[in-house]
């Protein structure tokens, strides 16, 4: 049984269909990667498993349990947590703040947090740094540690490359290489390079359908679908 | 568009409404009826300009009145300065015109600063400094006090406008033809005038832009529209109709004070009326004005008798006594934002068009 | 300029900002004695303004929740305390300080405890069917404000309402020259109590980060984990109890109510909350503390002016600064 699955997903934002009719089937573990174009529904996709949109009709479920229509809360206590585009980061408040506020009971475990400090050293050399005033690359490693800061089976992350150095991108590859070995990652990029690197499946939106599925090895090798699929964007 | 059952029905009230004003004088031969039809015409003016703004943009503003309230100081203070005559009345409706839009412009330039929630805030503020202004600057305004003051010649009570053989003045079904008639029709004709460029206007293709922006502000910014700038437009536009009321109703008053133009109670007054009418179509200003005045000079004396009869409970007499009438309008008037958003006018269009 | 400008953030900014209208009074009214005894009184004025602000602020920037009806509190506030106070008239009049304090603390507590049940109430029935729809939200406070008012009308009538207030808390204290009310200096202890506790639980405690995270980014925090709405619900009563303790406050301050007084102060907190900037309490205490000097300083300096100046103080701060002095998201 896979981990996440969307079937005929249609989600509508005020008078505007933006997904239309998205499915796809996400395993457990590793990394999946979810394509496409600007505007394409990628991060609708993103925010409509999160409980943010409700979609309707169509259905969600995590580990075979139905999350359509429940709160955002509610689906991230079963597991999910969300890097938002934007990073979310709570600016006036101190990195370890934001790490605190990520966990259920408002006790972080030190061993964990050493784990994070070993894959993202920034975090813990501005610890009681307000975030507001942290880098953009180190911003969105504190998104990605407030995620993983205590085990979660889902990782959904909506372009953590955007706008980073390539040093820091290539960092970022190593911590999500690391941190799926425990966790599933679905991940929305614009970066095929990037992509290619981690994803071990993966499955492509155009206007809000899902167009192909399948192993990003495949999907790697073939040029001329990835040219037909993605021209657009790349 | 097809027309809906009840479109076709608000439409017919409306006009019914506006017969029976025209005939106002002719059928209800009193004093009271004829101030009551007076206010009706000046309120639908007023509301429908309000209606321009919060049911047309979305904005609400609480400065309504303050705007109604230049215009008819405009004229209190022009025709108390140089005695009665047309030249005051037209200069100060010119300088309650000009006066408004200066604000309107600070205002409408302040808030393309700033959130749009806080215009309301904005305007609440402001209104309520203009308030206490007038209420200070008394040489001027007259204080707490207001101004009394003579309309021009021809609206006075004695002034014959058709005699008959005799030289008296003629009677036509039993009513005298004297400057007071002429006076509502002053406020009559004025009043229907400035309705229908009202209505003109929201028929207009800038009215369908506005309907677009109150729809999706988001989008209509996509597609290109400047929405602050037609918002402001808009806030303008109302704020000079709510002007020219304020002058009409301050010559048919004769008098000009904070509680007959400027008071918050006055604003509340405008909110009521929009939103029981319906906000959005502008026929409703004109069903909500004859109802919430029609309740304000007839219900008072319903809830009276009631509070006498129920003498001896506690509380309730209390809250029934006539002067606790906007207890139920409050109370009303949030049912009715929950449940008839659209209002009357709104809902009758809506449900006509499901058939 | 921009050495000055530096200069001036590494001071401290915004908060100079007070100190700075103080100092220009000063040589304003020339007489030290008269400008302490004013500084005192904006001082105390606006704490109470800044408890009758602070929650209207809290529940705008985490909930996007503008409430019209946020003086109801304030006025129902001032009614309930001056009834206790009232009531127990007898233990006023005593000498025993004692028995003064106990029926003030009686007096703010059932304020509180209104302001609680109130500010719960107004949220599950009034609020709750209209999040996310600021017309609506408008109107509908707005006609639960006129309501409320109308409410107190009925129960205390239009007259106004006179105050008693504990023996001990009356007369002044004169040092030298200068001469300061007691209950000003009362007001501003309890007011700046208020903020002190207020500033550790939002910087402190879980809860209060979780209200500050949740003013920045409601989504985030949800997509954490927390349910926003609950947290709101507790805000919300949190601030109107606050609102309705500003309330009891100023009735004493003020010893002679009317029902008109909730609207009177709710422009105001408006000015209050629009230039401290939404959702900041260390902001809303700054803007009540400037509002506060500033009607106090022009009401001995140019009396006609005084209302009329907080509305030009709230122009020129948005002019300079359209989120308001100290805005809660970065």
């Amino acid at each position: 049984m896979s981990l996440l699955s969307l079937k005929s997903v249609r989600t509508d934002i005020g008078q505007y269909a933006v997904l239309h009719d998205v499915s796809f089937e996400v395993p457990e573990g590793g990394v999946f990667v979810l394509l496409g174009r600007n505007g394409a529904g990628k991060t609708t996709t993103l925010r409509s498993i999160m409980g943010l949109w409700t979609p309707s009709p169509g259905s969600i479920t995590f580990r075979g349990q139905d999350i359509t229509a429940m709160h955002t809360a509610d689906i991230a206590r079963l597991g999910i947590a969300y890097v938002p585009e934007n990073m979310g980061i709570f600016g006036t408040l101190t990195v370890d703040e934001n790490l605190v506020l990520a966990t259920a009971t408002g006790r972080i475990d030190p061993d964990r947090l050493k784990w994070v400090h070993g894959l993202f050293p920034a975090l813990e050399t501005f610890r009681d740094k307000q975030a507001w005033s942290l880098s953009g690359g180190q911003k969105q490693m504190l998104s990605v540690a407030r995620a993983i800061i205590e085990p979660r089976d889902l990782i959904l992350i909506d372009e953590p490359t955007k706008g980073l150095a390539p040093s820091i991108v290539d960092a970022m590859a190593e911590a999500f290489r690391e941190i799926a070995e425990t966790s599933t990652i679905l991940l929305v990029e614009q970066n095929f390079g990037f992509a290619k690197k981690l994803g071990r499946d993966m499955a492509v939106i155009d206007d809000g359908r899902v167009v192909h599925a399948g192993s990003m090895a495949e999907f790697a090798a073939d040029r001329a679908l990835q040219d037909r699929l993605l021209s657009l964007s790349m | 568009m097809e027309r809906t059952t009840g479109e076709i029905a608000v439409k017919l009230v409306v006009l019914g409404i506006g017969a029976l004003l025209l005939f106002a004088p002719f059928l209800f031969q009193d004093v009271r009826s004829l101030e009551v039809a007076a206010r009706i015409c000046i309120f639908v003016v007023l509301v429908a300009s309000y209606d321009l703004l919060i049911g047309y943009t979305g904005i609400v503003s609480f400065a309504h009145t303050m705007f109604f309230g230049f215009g008819a100081y405009g004229a209190a203070i022009l025709l108390k300065a140089m005695g009665p005559g047309w030249t005051p009345v037209i200069l100060g409706a010119l300088a309650g015109v000009a006066v408004s839009l200066v604000f309107a412009v600070a205002i409408g330039l302040l808030s393309l600063r700033v959130k749009a929630i806080f215009f309301a805030m904005i305007t609440l503020a402001a209104a309520s400094v203009v308030l206490v202004l007038v209420s200070q600057l008394s040489q001027l305004t007259g204080g707490e006090d207001g101004i009394t003051y003579r309309a021009p010649d021809v609206f006075k009570p004695a002034t014959k406008i058709l005699t008959d053989a005799d030289g008296k003045v003629l009677r036509i079904f039993d009513v005298r033809i004297n400057g007071k008639l002429a006076a509502y029709y002053f406020v009559f004709f004025t009043s229907l005038i400035m309705f229908l460029m009202l209505l003109r206007f929201v028929g207009s293709p800038l009215g369908t832009v506005l309907k677009a922006i109150r729809e999706n502000e988001g989008r209509a910014e996509a597609i290109g529209y400047r929405v602050v700038a037609y918002r402001t437009f808009v806030f303008c536009l109302s704020a000079v109709f709510a002007s020219l009321a304020g002058t009409v109703y301050a010559v048919w008053l004769k008098y000009t004070g904070p509680d007959t133009a400027l008071s918050f109670a006055i604003m509340i007054d405008i909110l009521l009326m929009v939103v029981i009418g319906g906000m959005g179509t502008m026929w409703g200003a004109v069903i909500g004005a004859v109802l919430m005045i029609m309740a304000q000079y007839y219900l008072r004396d319903l809830m009276g008798a009631a509070s006498e009869a129920l003498h001896g409970l506690p509380v309730l007499p209390e809250l029934l006594a006539p002067d606790r009438w906007l207890f139920w309008l409050g109370i009303i008037f949030i049912l009715l934002v929950y449940f008839f958003p659209k209002g009357i006018a709104g809902t009758a269009m809506a449900a006509g068009a499901r058939r | 300029m921009d050495a000055i400008s530096n200069t001036f953030e590494r001071l401290g900014g915004v908060n100079l900002l007070p100190i700075l209208l103080a100092a220009v009074a000063f040589v304003l009214i020339g007489a030290p004695s008269s400008w302490v005894t004013l500084t005192v009184a904006g001082l105390a004025m606006g704490m109470m303004v800044f408890l009758m602000a602070s929650g209207l602020s809290l529940v705008f920037g985490l909930m996007d929740v503008l409430n019209f009806g946020h003086s109801a509190f304030v006025s129902f506030g001032a009614f309930v305390a001056a009834t206790v106070l009232a009531g127990l008239s007898g233990w006023l009049a005593s000498d025993s300080v004692a028995l003064g304090s106990l029926a003030l603390i009686l007096a703010f507590t059932a304020a509180i405890l209104f302001g609680l049940v109130a500010g719960w109430f107004f949220e599950t029935v009034i609020i709750r069917p209209v999040y996310r729809d600021h017309l609506r939200q408008i109107l509908i406070t707005m006609g639960a404000m006129i309501v409320a008012e109308q409410t107190i009308l009925a129960f205390w009538g239009g007259t106004p309402f006179s105050v008693p207030r504990p023996s001990f808390l009356e007369g002044a204290w004169i040092i030298g020259d200068v001469s300061i009310e007691i209950y000003r200096g009362f007001a501003f202890v309890l007011g700046l109590i208020v903020f002190v506790g207020l500033y550790f639980v939002l910087n402190r405690t879980r809860i209060g980060l979780l209200v500050r995270a949740g003013v920045e980014d409601r989504e985030m925090v949800e997509a954490l984990g927390f349910r926003i709405d609950r947290l709101f619900i507790g805000v919300f009563m949190l601030g109107s109890a606050l609102a309705a303790l500003g309330g009891a406050m100023w009735a004493g301050y003020e010893t002679l109510i009317t029902p008109a007084l909730g609207a009177e102060l709710m422009i105001i907190v408006f000015i209050v909350v629009i230039i401290g900037g939404l959702g900041s309490i260390e902001g809303t205490l700054l803007g009540a503390l400037l509002v506060g000097l500033m009607s106090n300083y022009l009401g001995f300096l140019a009396p006609k002016m005084a209302l009329a100046s907080n509305m030009i103080l709230m122009v020129a701060i948005l002019l300079w600064r359209p989120n308001g002095l100290r805005p809660a998201v970065k």
